[in-house]
C-alpha cells in the first residue's frame, strides 16, 4: 500500500497543473508575430489550428461557395517556463479581419499584448490596437525594425499611432532572442503598472 | 451536410476519418469551457481503459509526460481545437483527467507572479 500511496503523491506533485499565463502578438500579416513568438519561446512554435463553423462563415467573404463550407485558421503558439508550475504562452494572433471572434476568446483573461509593427505598414496595426483600447488589455507597441526599412523613432511611431503617453512603445528585432525577451518584460511591466494603478484607491 | 461530407473524399483529403467523426459529430464539450492554456492532467494511461476510443486514447497518450494546455494537446495530434475540447470533456467525465482553471478574466494575476514573470523572462 505504502508504494501506492507514494507513487500517487508523486503523480499528484508532478501533475499539479500549475498557473499558465496568456500574451498576446497581435499584428498585420508577415510583420513577424510567428518569428518573435519562435525567437523567445522554449519549445519550437507550435500551430493549432480551430474550424470555423456558422461563427466566422457569416462574415467571411466566401461569395459563391455555399454557407456550409469550414475554413480553419491558424495560431501559432509557443511557451516559456518562469519556473515549476508557472508558465507563460505567448499565442500569435490570426491576422485576418474575419477572425475577430477568436481574438475575444485569446484576449480572455489574457496578461497582455504585444502590436507588432513594420513601420512601412503602419496601417496594418490599426485594428490591433484598436482591439485592445477597446478591451482596456495591457499593450504596447513593437516596432519590428526590418533590415533597410527606414527607422522611426519610438516618439515618432507613438505620435502616427496616436497613443497615449503610458503606452510603451520599443524597437525590436523579432529574429533575436535577447529583443523579445525584452519586448516581454517591458510588457509585463506596464501591465503590473496598470494592474497596480488600478488597485490603488482613489 | 453530408453532401459537403462526401467532398471530403479524394485524395488530398488527408485522414479518411474527419476530424469530428472522432467525437461522434459533436462539435460542443459536454462539461466545462476549456481554455485554450487550461492545463489538462492525465490521472489514467490510455492501457487503463482498453475500451478508450482512439481519440481519446490519443489525448491520455500525450499527457502521460506532463501537463499539457488545450493548445499543445490540439498541436501534438493535429486536430482542430474543437475537437480536442469534445474528447476532453468526455475525458474529464470519466475521470480520467483533471483540468486547471485559468486566470479568470476579470481577476488579475497577483503582484507577485507579475514581478516572478519580469525577474524569470530577464532571466531567461
Amino acid at each position: 500500500m505504502d508504494s501506492v500511496r507514494s507513487d500517487r503523491d508523486r503523480r499528484e506533485r508532478r501533475l499539479d497543473p500549475g498557473l499558465a499565463l496568456k500574451i498576446l502578438v497581435a499584428g498585420g500579416f508577415g510583420v513577424g508575430k510567428t518569428t518573435l513568438v519562435g525567437s523567445v519561446s522554449e519549445i519550437r512554435p507550435l500551430r493549432t489550428e480551430e474550424r470555423l463553423t456558422e461563427a466566422g462563415v457569416g462574415v467571411d467573404d466566401i461569395g459563391g461557395v455555399e454557407a456550409k463550407t469550414t475554413t480553419t485558421v491558424a495560431m501559432d503558439f509557443g511557451r516559456i517556463t518562469i519556473r515549476e508550475n508557472l508558465s507563460l504562452y505567448l499565442f500569435g494572433t490570426p491576422g485576418q479581419d474575419r477572425f475577430w471572434f477568436l481574438w475575444d476568446e485569446l484576449a480572455s483573461g489574457a496578461l497582455g499584448a504585444v502590436v507588432l509593427v513594420d513601420t512601412r505598414r503602419l496601417q496594418d496595426c490599426f485594428p490591433a490596437v484598436d482591439f485592445f483600447e477597446h478591451r482596456r488589455l495591457p499593450f504596447m507597441v513593437a516596432v519590428n525594425c526590418f533590415p533597410g526599412a527606414r527607422v522611426y523613432s519610438p516618439d515618432d511611431v507613438r505620435s502616427a499611432l496616436d497613443l497615449d503617453g503610458d503606452i510603451p512603445v520599443v524597437l525590436c528585432d523579432a529574429r533575436e532572442r535577447e529583443s523579445g525577451k525584452e519586448v516581454l518584460v517591458a510588457l509585463v511591466e506596464h501591465a503590473r503598472r496598470m494592474h497596480l494603478a488600478l488597485r490603488a484607491p482613489g | 451536410m453530408s453532401d459537403a461530407f462526401h467532398l471530403w473524399y479524394d485524395d488530398e483529403a488527408g485522414p479518411v476519418v474527419r476530424p469530428y467523426a472522432m467525437t461522434g459529430g459533436r462539435t460542443q464539450a459536454a462539461g466545462p469551457d476549456f481554455d485554450l492554456i487550461a492545463l489538462v492532467v492525465a490521472d489514467s494511461a490510455p492501457e487503463d481503459d482498453p475500451t478508450l476510443p482512439h481519440g481519446h486514447a490519443a489525448v491520455l497518450e500525450v499527457l502521460q509526460e506532463e501537463p499539457l494546455s488545450v493548445a499543445e494537446i490540439a498541436a501534438e495530434l493535429d486536430l482542430p481545437v474543437g475537437v480536442v475540447r469534445v474528447l476532453l470533456g468526455d475525458l474529464l467525465d470519466a475521470a480520467h483527467i483533471r483540468v486547471s482553471r485559468p486566470v479568470p478574466p476579470s481577476r488579475l494575476p497577483d503582484e507577485r507572479v507579475l514581478r516572478e514573470v519580469i525577474d524569470g523572462l530577464r532571466a531567461l
